[in-house]
């Protein structure tokens, strides 16, 4: 990988796991292709040799339990809503949602049409938005590096959080436990 | 495989046929559904399962959501379920006949040129302009150059269909090369919004036909490559043979158009037998199947790149200089370069952007030959500054009408071949 230049092959790292797994999340991120309209086709010249997507590590999945994020490229209907919705809960953790194109993001040129869902983040957490109608192949891979980015900056919060989960987690098996004694204490004195 | 799949659909055939007591006309692909004759005197009962293909589906282009009916591996029954785009482009165009313009761009939205031209001459027809000729002949330009990118997309995801994941990024290549040259007239990549009624936004910029020259003298031979990749590929030819035939009758019966229609052997092509935008003074054939399956359409797309290349290069030939949009202060805002000079211009063009133009009281009907098929719109006004009606007809829904009736006994794989094949898109369907 080339690392070793930096560190010397026999040298020892530590990180946090989530550290390491984050780095390798944002450097490979497949992606669910749900285009519905125009910006899919903006999408696939994204993936195809001249833009060459594939460089950032990504790789389209036609299947949500594959991916990790769903670009949600064109327009979605009340139609597509519960698809939509049905998909983003089929995509395992942590997962993220890009929303391409004016549609996705607030309805776009249909705004005003009473079918189109005024942008997709009315139905699904959105972490990127990249606007354009369609944007160009460039707007996708800038929204991107963003998306990587984000997954860099959110690590010490995450870390906090998992933190707090395992906190949580230990503080309500005390909690149990605890609850468990009274309740043996109270059989026992009232056995007495 | 598909040699085998379809003995196996034959075989599959047979023991329907001792199944049944319903009378076999001898068209193996109108089998009746199963369910049916289960009841009858089998001692074996089977059963259809459901199986909704789509709308999330990487092979149906879209969001296209097809209900299967399935005997084990065969297509008993399939009904096309549309609606996932509906954006209502018909009710969205009454804000103003210049305004339909950016939406007609994204109706089929990989032939953006195409259907601005199919709406822009029809208003034109209602408002009874001239159109000077070299806009006309850039048009045609234009339309073509769209047909040929229209039909790499589809070329390009037929072979991923069939399981070729090479076509595309060779399908991409010269549609990139074309983007850019579209790019560099008009500003975007796909949406165009460049056609005015009684001409052309712009000139072509400097250097441009050259280019475009230089591109289309390389193009019959990336056809070539694009022909080395699959007409003789052995698991292409197996999938795409003899899958969905259609005779001629039946696709006049459907109202199938385009090279769908074509591949059944019947030439009939707008740009031939209805020409518009001065099409008839241009030379070139139009490509023609025999059985109309899967495989003779894909044949007539790609000689259909090869005629749009041709006409092309005619119309490079033709270009003249010359006014790309009509002088009638009614239609066209005058030329920026006036504005500037006299307030009646600056009074005209404020007119322009803030009421927009006003069209005669009446109806008309265009149609022009998209690389679907028949492509037309209606456009009806009441004399208003506001269109009083606008309807598309869309090839893609009506090529998509045959779908149930054409896979009944095919296989789950030749549905596929089968919704490649018609080239659908799904904005130009639910409008
Ligand atoms: S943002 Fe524009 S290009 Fe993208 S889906 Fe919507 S209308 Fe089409």
């Amino acid at each position: 990988m080339g690392i070793e230049r930096f560190f010397g092959e026999t040298s020892i790292i530590t990180l946090r796991a989530e550290q390491l797994f984050d780095w390798a999340r944002r450097n490979s991120l497949w992606y669910l292709t749900y285009g519905t309209a125009c910006c899919a086709i903006e999408m696939m010249s994204a993936g195809m040799a001249s833009y060459d997507m594939d460089r950032f590590g990504t790789f389209h999945r036609g299947t949500p339990r594959q991916s990790d994020v769903m670009i949600v490229s064109g327009t979605v209907t009340y139609k597509m809503a519960p698809v939509l919705e049905r998909l983003y809960s089929q995509m395992p953790e942590p997962k993220f949602v890009v929303a391409m194109g004016a549609c996705s993001i607030s309805g776009g040129p249909y705004f005003e049409y009473p079918h189109v869902v005024p942008g997709v983040d009315t139905l699904v957490p959105v972490d990127i938005y990249i606007p354009g109608c369609p944007p160009r192949p460039e707007a996708l891979f800038y929204g991107w590096m963003q998306l990587q980015e984000k997954i860099k900056a959110r690590q010490p919060e995450r870390i906090a959080e998992l933190k707090r989960l395992r906190m949580d987690e230990k503080a309500g098996k005390a909690a149990a436990a605890q609850a468990v004694e009274s309740e043996v204490a109270s059989l026992v004195s009232d056995s007495e | 495989m598909p040699t085998e799949s379809k003995t196996a659909a034959e075989q599959a055939g047979e023991t329907q046929k001792k199944r049944t007591a319903v009378p076999d006309d001898g068209d193996t692909r109108r089998r009746k559904p199963p369910t049916t004759a289960a009841t009858s005197e089998s001692s074996m009962r089977t059963e259809t399962i459901t199986l909704n293909l789509g709308p999330q589906h990487p092979s149906t282009h879209g969001v296209l959501h097809v209900r299967l009916e399935l005997d084990g591996e065969v297509i008993a029954d399939a009904f096309p379920v549309i609606g996932y785009l509906h954006r209502g482009f018909e009710k969205l165009s009454e804000r103003g006949w210049k305004k339909a313009i950016p939406l007609t761009d994204r109706l089929d939205y990989v032939n953006g040129w195409g259907n601005e031209l199919g709406y822009v001459l029809a208003v034109e027809k209602l408002l009874g302009v001239e159109v000077p000729e070299r806009a006309q002949v850039i048009r045609v330009m234009l339309a073509e150059l769209n047909r040929i990118t229209s039909h790499h997309i589809w070329y390009g995801t037929y072979g991923l269909d069939m399981g070729a994941l090479t076509p595309i990024l060779y399908a991409f290549r010269e549609r990139e090369e074309i983007f850019d040259l579209f790019e560099e007239l008009s500003g975007a990549r796909m949406m165009y919004n460049f056609l005015r009624f009684g001409g052309l936004h712009k000139d072509l910029p400097s250097g441009w036909e050259e280019k475009v020259g230089d591109l289309i003298e390389r193009f019959p031979a990336a056809v070539d490559e694009y022909e080395a990749m699959l007409t003789n590929n052995e698991v292409f030819r197996r999938r795409t043979i003899g899958i969905s035939p259609l005779t001629r009758e039946e696709a006049i019966k459907y109202g199938v158009t385009g090279p769908a229609l074509r591949a059944t052997g019947f030439d009939w092509d707008l740009r031939k037998k209805i020409p518009y935008s001065g099409y008839e003074t241009y030379d070139f054939e139009v490509p023609v199947g025999s059985n109309g399956d899967c495989y003779d359409r894909y044949k007539v797309r790609i000689a259909e790149m090869r005629q749009s290349a041709k006409i092309v290069a005619q119309c490079l030939e033709r270009l003249e200089p010359g006014p790309v949009i009509t002088d009638d202060p009614r239609i066209a805002p005058p030329a920026r370069e006036r504005a500037a000079d006299s307030i009646e211009s600056l009074v005209q063009h404020f007119k322009h952007v803030t009421q927009g133009i006003e069209a005669p009281a009446g109806e008309a009907y265009q149609r022009v030959e998209s690389p679907r098929g028949e492509l037309a719109f209606y456009v009806a006004s009441d004399g208003s500054a506001l269109p009083l009606r606008v309807k598309c007809r869309a090839p893609s829904f009506c090529n998509l009408q045959f779908l149930g009736d054409i896979s009944r006994g095919c296989l789950i794989a030749d549905m596929i071949a089968i919704i490649g094949s018609l080239d659908t898109v799904l904005g130009e369907i639910d409008r």
